[in-house]
């Protein structure tokens, strides 16, 4: 190897990056939750089955917080960001790469993994059977005018067709949610009034039919199938105690 | 953190084959270059773009999700996308995030193009 080889560089931000798992664990404390997450893969935007969409959101905090503070906080309250009809089951502490948290969106049970943080972002990937196959970067940034602005920015597939043909409603459903949790942001950072706004954009129409069996790991069809085993896994357990 | 700009060059390899050299910082700020420089080698007639990161310094995942946005054009004007020259670590990042499914990599230019 000589001294000009690639692999003798060490990158300035590699504690930022998770690091490579093949299959997803969830912590024993939410492995209740987690059981649409354990041991799948993550799955980015080129796995999806759907349209590619390029989704924006933005709030505009003004001079009320830095990007490095506002981001701060919003690793360490990800989930109480969120409007009621999510829950976020994540560690206890700050959001941090290679983090794999079990949420719950409308009734379905998923989670992400955290791909990346740093001081002024940080990014989720999806597990394969989530809604949509996405890769999603939350961020604090300086424009301008001096002024702070948080964004969320999505690039994603509906994962499979089942979820492809709810997308109509699901967009609904996530611009609710987001511009919701931007909204909460904004508030806790003394800006109630901020400006919010949102962007999509189809980057690709073309369906990625060969990825269509990824119907079987759909998690809308694994959360109800768990409700409706879920008494006789109790019985199971009574049993065996 | 200070930035250090990114540049991209563009050079014709063989017929067919172009090559994007990538130095300095990859993060979503320099997605205008890189699309820029992808004109150039769809102009040149590329088939197979090889993208040389041996000359970056550092990449976010505003990096890798301007690559999928890359790898989407690619795909419609029915080119293969190669990298070549990411060091260990960045090859992880691109295994983890399953884009060497879609973006093979290979060790060199010479591999990528023996590879076609």
């Amino acid at each position: 190897m000589n001294a000009e080889s690639p692999e003798q560089k060490v990158p300035r931000n590699v504690d930022s990056w998770a690091a490579k798992v093949d299959r997803l664990h969830v912590a024993d404390n939410v492995r209740e939750v987690g059981y649409n997450v354990e041991g799948k893969r993550v799955a980015g935007p080129m796995q999806g089955f759907g349209r590619l969409w390029q989704r924006i959101y933005t709030a505009d905090l003004g001079t009320a917080v830095t990007p490095e503070k506002l981001v701060e906080n919003w690793r360490a309250h990800f989930g109480e960001y969120w409007p009621s009809t999510g829950r976020f089951h994540g560690a206890v502490a700050s959001i941090q790469p290679g983090n794999v948290a079990p949420l719950n969106a409308a009734g379905v049970a998923t989670g992400v993994m955290v791909l990346y943080a740093d001081d002024t972002s940080f990014t989720f990937l999806t597990p394969e059977g989530h809604m949509f196959a996405a890769m999603i970067t939350f961020s604090g940034e300086t424009v301008s005018d001096g002024s702070t602005v948080a964004q969320i920015r999505m690039l994603l597939r509906p994962s499979d067709p089942l979820w492809e043909a709810g997308w109509p409603m699901l967009q609904r459903g996530e611009d609710a949610f987001w511009l919701g949790t931007l909204r909460n942001l904004a508030t806790d950072h003394g800006v109630p009034d901020a400006v919010i706004e949102s962007e999509t954009v189809c980057l690709d129409r073309k369906r990625i039919w060969k990825n269509w069996s990824n119907i079987w790991n759909n998690a809308g069809v694994g959360t109800a199938w768990h409700k409706v085993t879920t008494p006789f896994r109790r019985r199971k357990t009574d049993q065996a105690t | 953190m200070a930035l250090n700009e990114a540049v991209m060059s563009v050079a014709v390899l063989e017929p067919g084959a172009v090559s994007i050299g990538i130095s300095g910082d990859v993060t979503a700020a320099c997605e205008q270059a890189l699309m820029a420089a992808h004109e150039e080698a769809t102009d040149a007639g590329a088939k197979l773009v090889i993208l040389d990161f041996s000359g970056m310094d550092y990449m976010n995942s505003g990096g890798i999700g301007m690559l999928v946005t890359l790898l989407v054009r690619g795909q419609r004007r029915q080119q293969k996308l190669a990298a070549v020259g990411l060091t260990e670590h960045y090859r992880q990042i691109f295994e983890l995030t399953r884009l060497d499914e879609a973006i093979s990599l290979h060790n060199d230019a010479a591999q990528a193009l023996a590879s076609r």
